[in-house]
């Protein structure tokens, strides 16, 4: 192959790769620029930090009642005061941000992951399977949800697994019909046409060559949907339906602020709980944001 | 010279609603051990569909080969299974497009998508197969090949990119190459390395290529021998030297005479009048017939026959009977 022609195809070559970035440096550099993106992540690194070492970092046991102390104010002894059963707040926010944090996290793998793959197949295969499939997506868009999930969460037990387990099956509808428009327009690109005629077979071109191209759009809906539960959680937990006390959640420690009397006397008890839900989901949604821009296959490189 | 690919009566046809579109209606080729044969014709004369057929990927829903046989290597293709066929294509049959700027997966690296091949087919550790990628881009003229295999496709030139093709489609040293118009998206200088590149390639791994394209001078540089397809049909066989010296069908001959000559002076280009019919409006006689310079009535009334009219040539025209003369 010593021919002339091909070593000046080599010197082109090595011009463009000396300034070769990866496709992640880009993507991370992109979303550096996005001042609340980044903020968003800091934040929200702290906060899940902070909730994953709560064993270790919170100064008081979450489930210790102290009926002395009970609706103390903020102070040195109970830097955030405390509930109606004199425990400390500060304890059960931490404790009570891994369960609200493992729901978002969990329920939105096991959505985006059902919503992926029945996605990827109604659009890959198209035609009947594609109708079925999507005919099933519109039935479950078109359940009343909140009631659904209130009559299921009264019959079973409520818990954290089967809170879990309702949002998933609930609300994997809308990852499926992103997947599927990806997957309309990726499956005839030629690329795909020349991977079949390596040999490779359907699910290997569906999750090898056609999925990484679709998971940008995944991946911010996936952020955004993080919020969501934790959203979804804090709801049923503050109707009573969520996770069950004295197990501490961000939703079921909203659930006194009923009370008229402990909002004229005690308004901190529910500020700081709705503060936190109100900041993760925030961090969430810029984080989402700042994806989205990253993210964007038309302005990949300048 | 042994045969390895041979194609009988191959009718693929597409079913729309109430129509049958027979874009591919009955086509007969051989293919030679280490021989390379191009495949010349308009656009939708079938020839695209033709290599499809071979690999078993007739565009669905729709299409479907109706009948015919593809001889390949001992096995009937149009018989195998689905899985069989996994086995075959890439393995045995390779194929490069003609857009290498949409054939490689832009998410993926140059060498992720070489080893994918290498690992599945021929079982290689990704070790292996990474070193096995690095050779096959050397053969294929990068010298620095390391560097390509972590670079993304978007970095590379469109002639680079037909490069690397053809290192996927030669990784497991295929008997059988189809190239589909490889070179039209490519620029001229490009063109001429890249036709360079697989003519050393194929002496190289002894393998076929059956070469699609509308360019007879890419034909003129690359193939042995010529089938020129019209409206689904092969309308003319011959070995390369014979077909541009002595084109024995009007609607070759046409496509010669269309070709500009650079020691001509001619107020207008030649062409041939006229559209390809479509498939839904097949004349029923000829298919040329609509637009063949020697039309005669027998042509409007009846399909002439591919029938060899030298040792080794054929053509299907009524002009080489007996009494017509041409």
């Amino acid at each position: 192959m010593g021919k002339p022609e091909n070593n000046v195809i080599q010197q082109q070559s090595d011009q463009t790769l000396g300034k070769r970035r990866s496709l992640l440096s880009i993507i991370v550099a992109k979303f550096m620029q996005n001042k609340l993106a980044v903020f968003g992540l800091f934040t929200l690194a702290i906060i899940i930090t902070a909730c994953v070492l709560a064993p270790w970092i919170a100064p008081h046991d979450p489930n210790f009642q102290n009926l002395r102390n009970r609706l103390a104010p903020p102070g040195p002894e109970f830097w955030l005061g405390t509930d109606h059963l004199g425990r400390d707040l500060f304890s059960r926010l931490l404790h009570g941000g891994q369960v609200s944090l493992t729901v978002g996290f969990v329920a939105m793998l096991g959505a985006v992951s059902i919503g992926t793959t029945i996605g990827a197949i109604a659009g890959f295969f198209g035609g009947r399977v594609d109708a079925f499939l999507m005919r099933l997506v519109d039935v479950i868009i078109s359940f009343p949800n909140i009631f659904l999930l209130i009559t299921l969460v009264a019959v079973l037990e409520p818990s954290m697994e089967i809170l879990i387990l309702v949002f998933a099956l609930l609300s994997w509808t809308g990852t499926s019909r992103l997947v599927r428009g990806e997957f309309l327009t990726l499956k005839n690109r030629e690329f795909v046409l020349a991977a079949r005629t390596i040999g490779m077979s359907n699910t290997r071109i569906i999750f090898g060559q056609i999925l990484p191209s679709a998971m940008g759009p995944v991946i911010v809906a996936a952020t955004l949907a993080v919020g969501g539960f934790i959203l979804a959680e804090s709801t049923l937990s503050f109707l009573g339906l969520g996770i069950q006390p004295p197990r501490a959640s961000w939703g079921n420690m909203l659930t006194y602020s009923q009370s008229v009397t402990i909002f004229r006397t005690a308004v901190w008890y529910p500020t700081f709980p709705g503060l936190m839900i109100l900041i993760t989901v925030l961090c969430f949604n810029f984080i989402g944001d700042g994806l989205r821009d990253a993210l964007d296959p038309r302005v990949v490189e300048k | 010279m042994s045969t390895l690919l041979e194609v009988k009566n191959l009718k693929t046809h597409f079913f729309a609603k109430d129509k049958v579109l027979p874009v591919v209606d009955g086509v007969d080729f051989k293919v030679n051990k280490g021989e390379t044969l191009a495949i010349v014709g308009e656009s939708g004369s079938g020839k695209s569909i033709t290599s499809l057929s071979i690999m078993g990927l007739v565009p669905k829903p729709g299409g479907k080969i109706v009948d015919g046989e593809i001889n390949f290597d001992g096995k009937d293709l149009v018989q195998l299974s689905e899985n069989q066929m996994y086995k075959v294509r890439g393995n045995e049959i390779a194929m490069i497009f003609q857009e290498p700027m949409s054939s490689l997966n832009p998410v993926l690296t140059i060498g992720e998508q070489i080893t994918e091949v290498l690992i599945y087919h021929k079982k290689l550790s990704y070790k292996e197969a990474r070193q096995k990628a690095i050779e096959l881009l050397k053969i294929v003229g990068f010298a620095r090949a390391e560097g390509i295999l972590d670079d993304y496709p978007h970095r590379l030139s469109g002639g680079m990119r037909q490069r690397v093709m053809i290192a996927m489609a030669m990784s497991c040293d295929p008997k059988l190459l189809i190239a589909d118009e490889p070179t039209t998206a490519l620029d001229v200088t490009v063109q001429a390395q890249i036709l360079e590149l697989m003519k050393d390639l194929s002496k190289k791994f002894d393998s076929s290529i059956i070469l699609i394209t509308h360019d007879l001078g890419v034909v003129a540089e690359l193939a042995d021998r010529v089938i020129v397809m019209y409206t689904g049909q092969v309308v003319e066989e011959s070995p390369i030297v014979s077909l541009f010296d002595e084109p024995l069908h009007p609607y070759t001959q046409g496509l010669l005479n269309s070709i500009p000559k650079i020691d001509e002076e001619v107020e207008r280009l030649s062409s041939i009048g006229g559209n390809v019919p479509t498939p839904d409006s097949f004349p029923k006689g000829c298919r040329f017939s609509t637009r063949c310079p020697h039309v005669m009535q027998k042509c409007i009334d009846e399909q002439p026959e591919l029938k060899e009219i030298k040792p080794g040539r054929k053509s299907r025209c009524f002009l080489h009977e007996e009494g017509v003369g041409s």
